[in-house]
């Protein structure tokens, strides 16, 4: 860039394209298009494909592998084993109890037991069905409750029983004037991401180290576990972003990574995997099913004074995070009301079956499922409207968590509400098209629907907890008036590129911002999860561009003798005492300047034995509103409008906001109405987009959004994290607009306990009593 | 694995009769079976297209009998549109019910009947259209009753080689009517479909049934009741004889628990769907 004078115009105004704007991001066109290349498009010359052979058995003793007849099959370059790892055979992101491939025993149906590699995907496949696995059939633990009572044998040396957390706080045989109680159950939903899992490992010349490239959630955790297993230095482990095409919590546990790295090693070979999606399904691990038992006591005013609550997350066969999505869970039990009695009991468990971790959300979607639909119930005992309670019970700043945790951030749990319900209903419909009646295109509706609304409200920690220091990196760097951002932020589709060149252009006031690989040549940026990329590396950014401006302002002190007090970047233009004296662009020409900064949240604490602790990080708070169409007699519905106001902080790029909550929306409405994955004998029946549905755009209704903003003073920038808490509180509001409708069409079934709500749960429930057949 | 794509109905019998092939029309199918590896690619198999046949894109309609046939290669978005939706507005309902636009551009009629899957979408409306498959193997050509054809669960009694040219039966101006029922609103395997045929020519009722048995399913019983209950000169019939109807096809259904659904529901939805078609066929609507 060259700047002739700066002398003609000397105007301070905001930069274009910096934050708050509602700026488009750099890899959209792509996308659109098709251009865009996703982890699974690449391809590198000399390249062997490979596949995985896994487990048909959800719990078997494993007697025998012969991989014999797939190694002499023409063209298969490597069939490897448990034996063949050279480092330690476990992995895990607590705990590293799951085997890179299976030795001894199997515990899920889909488990890893050797993989293979070949000069093509189809004598992959063929040499994996010639990898000759004898098992003995055990009898698989399926039953959650009987991983906690203890009348299985362990399932694996770690134990059934993955973590117990327990929560006492206030009077513990308080009793309230009003008790309502329920048990809810939350199906296995899957993330569903469209990108599949795709990896290329390149081996480095000398043999001893690899070059992964990969689409993942968090590099340095993914290099950690990787290297421990092929038994060599982090640093022979290098790994690059591939193109990632949706995340969720699905990409934070290896899958690939470990099997293609190995077989690279052994083949001297670069080696390239990409899952299908029925290998998919059973090779991420899913969100909780969960089962919930929940007490509420209240005064007859309807104010909240105890919960009590057991909660049992089947973690399946391995524990991945089961463990902390268990203290989401159990520490979220009140909701965003304040309480100041509790007895919270909560277990993660082993189970043989499919394994589960993270998902957006972790263990929030399913307490808030609960308590929701509690407060509704509580509502109905108080005779209050359900909305009144919430805002009588709503937390504000400064009030405490059961766990006795101050909530410091800024908390407008009120106005979230208030705004969410004031946003307006839905306009008839105006023309009668079949897919706007519930059972859409199957053209099953007549003359007998009806239309019920309901709300629900969340609170959601944002980062991690616990005491865990998940910080992040950035480094800035400007040259020829241009600025290089360099990070390990896994960009997984939602859009933290976009926010980092906005804040680089706001805060340098230079508008050419690039970006140099996403990869490991960086410190750590953490996870591309629990809603904290925007506050943690868009907190490094920050840091590491005012470290640069801290340089540039010395600079023009000393070049200008101008007091370097007084120097500030505003807009384009460095200030003296407000006044412009020079663009930034031209003080900067013929420099060099590079700051790399780390940025840290403060620290948290552990639970004690009696859930008191100060664990989380942060809070953010949202409401919705659903209005659902029922059809009661076939149980067939279709959402027709959500409404949500979201405690944002501050929108640093609305657009992407508005995104984030239109496909938070989708996901908390597919877990409502359709999301989940089936397993029978612990065998999955619903591995493919035939039978796992997620919502299509007939099934998804236009969301109307206010943002609440009310910058967070904790926060870099004032913006709280926006991923997570658009899918939660969503799925209980459709399944109380859904009673709603019950109620209104004159069925007298009792409250919706479970999601996704099935077409018989509405269509037999009422049946023998009241219900009537083609009305 | 050759492929071989003939250009016209005598070079198709010829590629047909001299392998044993596989038949690619929309692929729909098959390439979702070969993916699943549930149809193995062997060296020695051929694959015959269709595609290129234009016998198998033709259609006829015949206003004196009131035949309509309809090529094995129609693809689902042609008969969702003009002509179809006025001449058999059934099969048109079934037609917009299967998968996206994308699959409905190049899903064939034919290839639903030849996968004969439960849950084919356009299977109930031929089998209460009461239709004829038209097909040419290695022994010639023949004509079955589409009841007589499918034979089981994604079994026909196809011969291998033997192709479907075309599918016939007469639309008259009575009713027809399909409906659907799936846990998604659109882009959804069926969870229980019925498909109802008013024929005011011949005063005859027919009622056939999906993803409620091993097959799609002719409820007879009730078909025959409707027949003989319903007053095709008036072109009503009563609350009461919707009631038993409606119940008759839901005993005849032989649904089952799977991953999709229950059996109690199939049934339930079978019982509302026939009551919900009877009441629009009533008024015409």
């Amino acid at each position: 860039m060259t700047t002739t004078s700066t002398s003609e115009r000397r105007e301070v105004t905001a930069i274009a394209g910096g934050v708050g704007e509602p700026v488009l991001r750099p890899d959209g066109g792509a996308k659109v298009d098709g251009s865009f290349e996703f982890s699974s498009d690449r391809s590198v010359d000399g390249e062997l494909w490979a596949v995985t052979v896994r487990s048909p058995h959800p719990r078997a003793r494993i007697l025998n592998v012969d991989v014999s007849a797939a190694v002499a099959l023409p063209g298969v370059a490597a069939v490897i084993t448990a034996d063949d790892v050279p480092g330690v055979n476990g992995f895990g992101l607590i705990a590293s109890d799951q085997p890179v491939f299976a030795v001894d025993e199997v515990r899920f149906v889909g488990e890893p037991v050797a993989a293979v590699a070949a000069t093509d995907a189809e004598t992959c496949a063929r040499a994996a069905e010639l990898v000759v696995v004898t098992y003995e059939v055990l009898e698989p633990l399926l039953d959650a409750e009987r991983a906690i009572d203890g009348t299985f044998e362990p399932i694996h040396p770690d134990g059934n029983l993955i973590r117990h957390q327990r929560i006492v706080r206030g009077d513990s045989d308080f009793v309230g004037e009003v008790i309502v109680e329920g048990t809810y159950e939350i199906g296995m939903q899957d993330q569903a991401f469209l990108g599949l899992e795709a990896a290329v490992a390149v081996p480095d010349a000398d043999g001893a180290g690899v070059e992964l490239l990969v689409a993942t959630q968090w590099l340095h955790e993914d290099r950690r576990q990787i290297a421990t297993c092929l038994g060599v230095d982090e640093e022979r482990v290098k790994l690059t972003l591939g193109g990632v095409g949706g995340a969720f919590g699905g990409r934070e546990d290896i899958s690939l990574q470990v099997h293609v790295s190995l077989l690279a090693l052994v083949t001297g070979r670069p080696v390239r995997a990409a899952y299908s999606r029925s290998e998919s399904f059973i090779g991420h691990v899913h969100r909780h099913p969960a089962a919930i038992w929940m007490r509420h006591h209240a005064d007859r005013d309807g104010t909240l004074r105890k919960v009590e609550a057991r909660f049992v997350l089947d973690g399946g066969a391995y524990a991945s995070t089961s463990s902390a999505v268990l203290i989401n869970a159990v520490t979220h039990a009140q909701g965003p009301y304040r309480c100041e009695n509790a007895v919270v009991d909560g277990y993660a468990v082993r189970t043989n079956h499919l394994p589960c971790g993270a998902m957006r959300g972790f263990g929030v979607v399913q307490a808030c499922f609960a308590h929701e639909r509690q407060m509704d119930r509580l509502a109905a005992a108080c005779d209050m409207d359900p909305v009144d309670l919430r805002l009588l019970n709503a937390m504000e700043t400064g009030d405490h968590l059961i766990t006795g945790q101050r909530v410091e951030n800024v908390a407008p749990v009120a106005r979230c509400i208030r705004e969410t319900m004031a946003l307006p209903l839905p306009e008839p419909e105006t023309e009668d098209h079949v897919l706007s009646l519930p059972g859409g295109a199957g053209l099953t509706a007549d003359g007998s629907v009806v239309r019920g609304v309901g709300m629900a409200v969340s609170i959601k920690n944002l980062m991690y907890s616990e005491g865990f220091d998940d910080y992040s990196t950035a480094r800035c760097v400007v040259r020829d008036g241009r600025v290089a951002l360099k990070f390990a932020t896994a960009e997984v589709g939602q859009g933290f590129v976009t926010i980092a060149m906005q804040i680089a252009r706001t805060e340098l006031g230079l508008a050419d911002v690039d970006f140099e690989s996403i990869d490991t040549a960086v410190g750590s940026a953490g996870s591309t999860s629990a809603s904290r990329q925007t506050w943690m590396s868009g907190g490094a950014v920050v840091e590491a561009c005012r470290g640069v401006v801290g340089q540039i302002l010395d600079q023009v002190a000393t070049d200008r003798e101008l007091d370097r007090d007084g120097l500030r970047i505003e807009g384009e233009w460095v200030t003296a005492d407000g006044v412009p004296v020079v663009m930034v662009a031209e003080a900067v020409a013929g420099h060099l300047f590079e700051f790399t900064a780390e940025y840290h949240h403060p620290e948290t604490t552990e639970l004690d034995e009696y859930g008191q602790g100060d664990c989380h990080t942060a809070f953010a708070f949202t409401a919705h509103r659903a209005v659902v169409d029922v059809d009661p007699d076939l149980g067939l519905l279709r959402v027709v409008q959500i409404a949500t106001a979201q405690d944002v902080g501050r929108a640093l790029n609305p657009l992407s906001v508005v995104g984030q909550i239109e496909g938070g929306v989708a996901q908390g409405l597919g877990l409502a109405v359709m999301e989940e994955i089936i397993q029978t004998n612990g065998v999955i029946r619903n591995a493919s987009f035939t039978d796992y549905l997620i919502p299509t755009i007939a099934d998804m209704p236009p969301v109307v959004i206010s943002l609440v903003e009310e910058p967070d003073p904790r926060a870099p920038l004032g913006a709280k994290g926006v991923g997570e808490p658009p899918c939660i509180s969503v799925t209980p509001a459709i399944v109380a607009a859904v009673d709603d409708a019950l109620r209104k069409a004159g069925r007298r079934v009792s409250p919706l306990t479970r999601v996704p709500i099935r077409p018989q749960d509405i269509a037999l429930a009422g049946e023998g009593s009241t219900a009537t057949v083609g009305s | 694995m050759p492929v071989l794509i003939p250009e016209n109905l005598a070079e198709l019998r010829e590629a047909a009769c001299s392998h044993d092939p596989v038949l690619l029309a929309g692929g729909t199918d098959l390439m979702v079976a070969l993916n699943h590896r549930s149809q193995r690619i062997e060296s020695d198999l051929t694959v015959v297209s269709l595609a290129q046949v234009p016998e198998l894109r033709s259609w006829s309609h015949d206003p004196t009998s009131g035949e309509l046939t309809i090529g094995s290669g129609i693809t689902w978005s042609q008969l969702e549109r003009a002509p179809f939706d006025a001449l058999a507005p059934a099969l048109a309902q079934a037609a917009r019910t299967v998968g996206s636009p994308q699959i409905r551009n190049a899903g064939t009629i034919g290839g639903n009947i030849a996968t004969a899957s439960p849950a084919g979408d356009g299977l109930p409306v031929l089998l209460a259209l009461d239709a004829t498959v038209d097909s040419v193997g290695s022994d010639g050509e023949r004509s079955t009753p589409l009841s007589e054809l499918l034979t089981g669960t994604k079994r026909t009694s196809l011969a291998p080689g033997e192709v479907i040219v075309a599918v016939r039966f007469k639309v008259d101006d009575g009713w027809q009517g399909y409906a659907k029922i799936g846990v998604r609103n659109a882009m959804v395997i069926s969870v229980a479909g019925v498909a109802l045929v008013l024929d005011g020519t011949a005063r005859r009722a027919r009622i056939a049934l999906g993803s409620v048995g091993p097959t799609v399913l002719l409820a007879g019983e009730a078909s025959a009741f409707l027949t003989s209950e319903f007053d095709w000169d008036a072109w009503t019939c009563s609350e009461a004889t919707i009631a038993t109807v409606a119940e008759m096809a839901a005993e005849e259904s032989r649904p089952i628990d799977d991953h999709r659904s229950t059996a109690e529901y199939r049934r339930h939805g079978v019982r509302v769907l026939t009551s919900r078609l009877l009441k629009r066929g009533r008024e015409r609507r």
